[in-house]
């Protein structure tokens, strides 16, 4: 903490921290109740409902919902699974990446819809989960593919080095690869989301405190600044949020891609 | 753990995953991925299939019309100049049937004309041939009848010789002698 804030923390503001992502259940005191938890599952709706009704009367000229529909589909499906794992695998893995995609931005964006401003992946939990699910799937899919030893050589072993430096490559390279993957796609989302979360918590809270609360009219000025700041922080958030569920879900592609490639 | 001293004192760390929260995602995104794949994917790939599939039948039937239509235009040309070669042809046949249709009227024209000729040559001879035998005759036998009479009569005078002579002249043109040519 700076001295600045120690002043403020004097003068009763309370500055936004990791208590603020503990939020009390709904209703009962299970995790199971809480607004996060009931986030995701509406985003999950939201994100069938949405691919259901535009995907529901199919035609040749699409409506607009249909177009709608097909775009969204369309931009995981060819931009991402097709582009990065290649024409002869990807159908596979479309659902999964479409669902990937879409369900995370919908969670992220929750953190600047009005009423809802909680980004779900602000809790680790469920950041984890996702990685997890897409570490068993890409090692899942290279061990189907290339067996288990193979897959290990495949993994560790790049092409074209032989001889005493294997001994630091293979356990780096398992490294990387096996644990460092997983642990990084958890936690970059969960930190940007948090991050930008805490900082617009903070930007409003403390422009609210100092335009009603601080009791000195210097401040307003500064007050509606911060509050200005996070209107701005807000569309920026909205960037963010958008690029992590675009990268989580390329990484997600990329990761099985490589899995499922040849020699290198 | 190492990691709670990085939050605040009092804070809850969140960086600590809580089991319950990790098995309610993965229990709703799996459902959210088989739902996707039960019931989104096989519209959507049915309709990008169809309309792959109508896109490329449509060029394919295009194609196929354009070549129809390119074979039938080269038929109908040269069924065209079939046509043209035909006529000319034809008026080339009726030019040189005119022609020799012309040669050969005239031909029969000119034979025809020199048969009429030939006939009326013969004729004339003939009816020629036949009064001068009438002739040969007629002269006889005037000769005959006149040297008859003026012996018959007297020779007296010279009026009555010449009155003879004229009623023998008179008598003569009353009596017909045949036809004349």
């Amino acid at each position: 903490m700076s001295a600045a804030d120690q002043v403020l923390v004097a003068e009763g503001f309370t500055p936004p921290g990791p208590g603020d992502f503990e939020l009390p259940a709904v209703f009962g005191d299970s995790l199971l109740f809480t607004k996060p938890a009931l986030l995701l599952v509406l985003a999950a709706v939201l994100v069938f409902g949405f691919f259901l009704v535009t995907s529901r009367k199919m035609a040749m000229v699409p409506s607009k919902a249909q177009y709608a529909g097909e775009e969204a589909y369309s931009f995981v499906r060819n931009g991402i699974a097709r582009d990065i794992i290649g024409s002869s695998d990807f159908i596979r893995f479309v659902p999964l990446l479409v669902a990937l995609f879409f369900f995370i931005l919908i969670n992220n964006v929750f953190g600047i819809v009005p009423f809802i401003q909680f980004p779900s992946f602000s809790r680790v939990s469920f950041a984890y989960a996702l990685a997890g699910l897409v570490w068993v799937l890409y090692n899942g899919v290279g061990i189907w593919k290339h067996g288990l030893f193979g897959y290990l050589k495949h993994v560790t072993v790049p092409g074209g080095i032989g001889g005493p430096i294997l001994l630091l490559i293979i356990p780096l390279e398992f490294f990387s690869t096996v644990i460092v993957r997983p642990a990084t796609l958890a936690l970059r989302l969960f930190a940007n989301m948090f991050a930008g979360h805490l900082l617009l918590i903070l930007f409003t809270l403390g422009a609210e405190y100092l335009v009603f609360e601080a009791g000195k009219a210097a401040y307003t000025p500064v007050g509606v600044l911060a509050f200005l700041m996070a209107i701005a922080i807000s569309f920026l958030e909205l960037l963010v949020q958008f690029l992590q569920a675009y990268v989580f879900t390329l990484l997600t592609a990329m990761y099985i891609s490589g899995a499922l490639a040849e020699e290198h | 753990m190492s990691l709670r001293f990085l939050a605040a004192e009092g804070e809850p760390n969140p960086l600590l995953p809580h089991l319950a929260e990790i098995v309610l995602a993965l229990v709703v995104f799996l459902i959210l991925v088989y739902l996707i794949a039960r019931f989104v994917m096989p519209n959507f790939e049915r309709a990008f299939a169809a309309r792959t599939q109508a896109i490329e039948g449509g060029l394919a039937e295009a194609e196929r019309k354009q070549s129809e239509a390119d074979a039938q235009l080269a038929e109908l040309n040269k069924q065209l100049s079939e046509a043209r070669h035909e006529a000319a042809r034809i008026r080339e046949d009726a030019r040189e049937q005119g022609a020799q249709i012309v040669v050969e009227m005239r031909e029969q024209a000119q034979a025809e004309s020199a048969r009429i000729t030939a006939n009326a040559h013969a004729q004339i001879e003939a009816e020629k041939q036949q009064v001068l035998s009438q002739l040969k005759t007629e002269v006889g036998t005037l000769a005959t009848g006149l040297a008859g009479r003026i012996v018959g009569e007297s020779l007296e005078d010279e009026a009555r010789q010449r009155r003879t002579v004229e009623r023998f002249l008179a008598e003569l043109e009353d009596q017909p002698v045949g036809q004349s040519s």
